[in-house]
């Protein structure tokens, strides 16, 4: 085969791999435009009839569409916030100060890494029922946002900063907080973002513990609003698609303007995962 | 790691009595230390290491949370054996770990290599071959019930154009796993694809060129270049991919509610339904612990090969 049939051949198959796996996105969105009748036909239809776009507020009024994207918002940016901050702070001590019982302390953060979330779920949600937590904030955010990984990752990439810019800094009279914050986050900038982005994207789709703690529309995420499309209107599948659409938009605009840390933190974590 | 001694300025290292000043220093570096580590630990103490602690308490426990707890021993544990719901739980996991780990490292490794040659916009078709990895499970899931409609249906429409009669995948006993298998690989080859894709980026030209001039064929350069230089993130796919596949819960939630039956009912899905719709807490917390155990058996097992499996350059 030729160079230039060879290329060909590549690049059809990128565009055929390609358009199969946007299949299901684009149907997403596609049946979330068709009529009530057309879409749920007992014969299901893939292009349109006719587009209905005033589906996109008759979403919103079916159920607080709104209202669950907020909580969404809160909650997934509330374990972020909390997590990257509080987990820079401890990454720093690991990575840069000297004190007693810092190996065992650093490897008991290390030994939780590897417990899947299941384990902490029941006496998370006994904690949470007990001190009255349940379908509040705090008993949504708090119990998410001090997993060890942030503060693994961040302590590796604290590592990897150089000593001397901090020792400069310190000779001229900066404390240690003025070195973390002047010197050591600037630079940490990329391993924060990434972190965060998978946070979030993480919380976002986090099903199993708003479906635990949440139990009004006060606190209700998205993952577990959805369903409420189901139960209420057996399947009526523009509806239920163009609210799945609507709650997938934002990751998707996260995804893209992210992509860069989104795609290095992968990579990272994958070559770095020896 | 080097042992950082604390910048002392001269003057005061020659100053008398040098053993107190140092301790000073020393002392004020662990209040600093602690200062920076206590928001971060005050939460992980008592939202992550406390209930793994209180976990193993519980498991020994026979509470619903509404009546007073009842210390029962190991009877939570000796339950397991005779529940069946937990052994077609615990086949279903692995049916689905053993199905979808490889298929999805088949895909990703596949995909990456496909984007490896050389071709132009390679960011643009890894962005929307990365887009199903990035979208959320619960909305995706809703739209693959409606691929999966068994008279007329995307799936059983495509496989019509070949002489295939579709199942209704999703209330079939044999069919209802594959179909979930197929929509998680579909969610989750992107991960894999992107760490494959890195991978394949740093391995030096030279090796291939050395493998030509040694009259090797593609796939000889394959065989012997670019999966061991491959190996580390194999590795690193492979284990992470059986933790999440051990721990699938979403898509059996929204797309099979478990069933039909239990044919798709996996062990986290159990330890819900256990915890939170039967509110047996101490059995759930058995189960996860369990699950936990097998966790650590298999990624120490991994670990293991991992010595004798993976190249690493260095």
């Amino acid at each position: 085969m030729t160079t230039d049939a060879k290329r060909r051949l590549v690049v059809f198959t990128c565009f055929l791999v390609t358009a199969v796996t946007m299949i299901p996105i684009v149907m997403m969105v596609l049946v979330a435009f068709q009529s009530d009748a057309e879409s749920m036909a007992a014969q299901p239809s893939f292009w349109p009839g006719s587009w209905h776009p005033e589906n996109l507020t008759r979403a919103f009024d079916l159920v607080p569409l709104g209202r669950f994207l907020l909580n969404t918002v809160i909650f997934a940016g509330g374990t972020t916030l909390l997590e990257t901050a509080t987990a820079a702070l401890a990454a720093y001590a690991f990575a840069r100060l000297e004190f007693p019982g810092r190996t065992w302390l650093f490897g008991i953060y290390l030994a939780t890494l590897m417990i899947p979330t299941q384990v902490t779920l029941v006496p998370q949600f006994v904690l949470v029922a007990k001190l009255g937590g349940i379908d509040t904030w705090p008993g949504m955010i708090l119990p998410h946002a001090f997993t060890a990984i942030g503060v693994f990752l961040l302590r590796q990439f604290f590592l990897g900063i150089p000593r001397d810019y901090e020792e400069a800094a310190r000779l001229d009279g900066a404390n240690r907080w003025q070195a973390f914050t002047k010197v050591i986050l600037p630079l940490a900038v990329p391993a924060i973002a990434t972190l965060a982005v998978f946070k979030f994207i993480g919380q976002w789709n986090n099903l199993l513990w708003p479906l635990i703690i949440s139990n009004s529309d006060a606190t209700r995420t998205v993952a577990v609003g959805l369903q409420f499309f189901q139960d209420t209107n057996g399947t009526q599948w523009n509806l239920l698609l163009m609210a799945a659409t609507i709650t997938t938009v934002p990751l998707i605009v996260i995804f893209f303007l992210t992509q860069r840390w989104f795609v290095q933190g992968i990579s990272m974590s994958g070559l770095g995962g020896r | 790691m080097a042992l950082q001694t604390a910048p002392v300025p001269p003057e005061t290292r020659s100053a008398p009595p040098p053993r107190r000043s140092r301790w000073r220093e020393r002392d004020k570096q662990t209040l600093t230390a602690w200062l920076f580590l206590a928001p971060s630990f005050i939460g992980f103490v008592i939202f992550t290491a406390g209930p793994v602690v209180a976990a193993g308490v519980i498991s020994l426990l026979d509470w619903n949370l509404f009546s007073p707890p009842e210390f029962t021993g190991l009877e939570n544990f000796a339950r397991l054996g005779g529940d069946p719901t937990f052994w077609s739980a615990l086949v279903n996991t692995a049916y689905f770990t053993l199905v979808s780990v490889p298929l999805t490292i088949v895909v990703s490794l596949a995909l990456a290599l496909l984007l490896n040659q050389g071709l132009r916009r390679v960011a643009a078709f890894r962005s929307l071959l990365l887009l199903p990895y990035a979208t959320i499970t619960v909305a995706v899931a809703f739209v693959w019930i409606w691929l999966y409609i068994p008279h007329g249906g995307m799936v059983n429409t495509a496989l019509g154009w070949i002489g295939i009669d579709g199942p209704a995948w999703l209330v079939s006993d044999t069919w209802a796993m594959p179909a979930l298998i197929v929509m998680s690989v579909w969610k989750s080859f992107g991960f894999g694809m992107v760490v494959f894709l890195a991978g394949l980026q740093a391995i030096p030209q030279q090796l291939y060129e050395a493998a030509r001039i040694d009259g090797s064929s593609a796939w000889q350069s394959f065989r012997n270049v670019t999966l061991p230089m491959l190996s580390p993130a194999m590795f690193f796919v492979v284990v992470t991919s059986i933790i999440g596949s051990f721990q699938v819960f979403d898509q059996a939630l929204i797309m099979t509610d478990g069933g039909p039956g239990t044919r798709t009912t996996t062990l986290v899905m159990y330890i819900y339904r256990t915890g939170f719709e039967n509110y047996d807490q101490g059995y759930a917390a058995a189960q996860s612990l369990v699950l936990f155990a097998f966790i650590v058996v298999i990624t120490a097992a991994q670990f293991r090969l991992q010595r004798r499996l993976v190249h690493y350059d260095n």
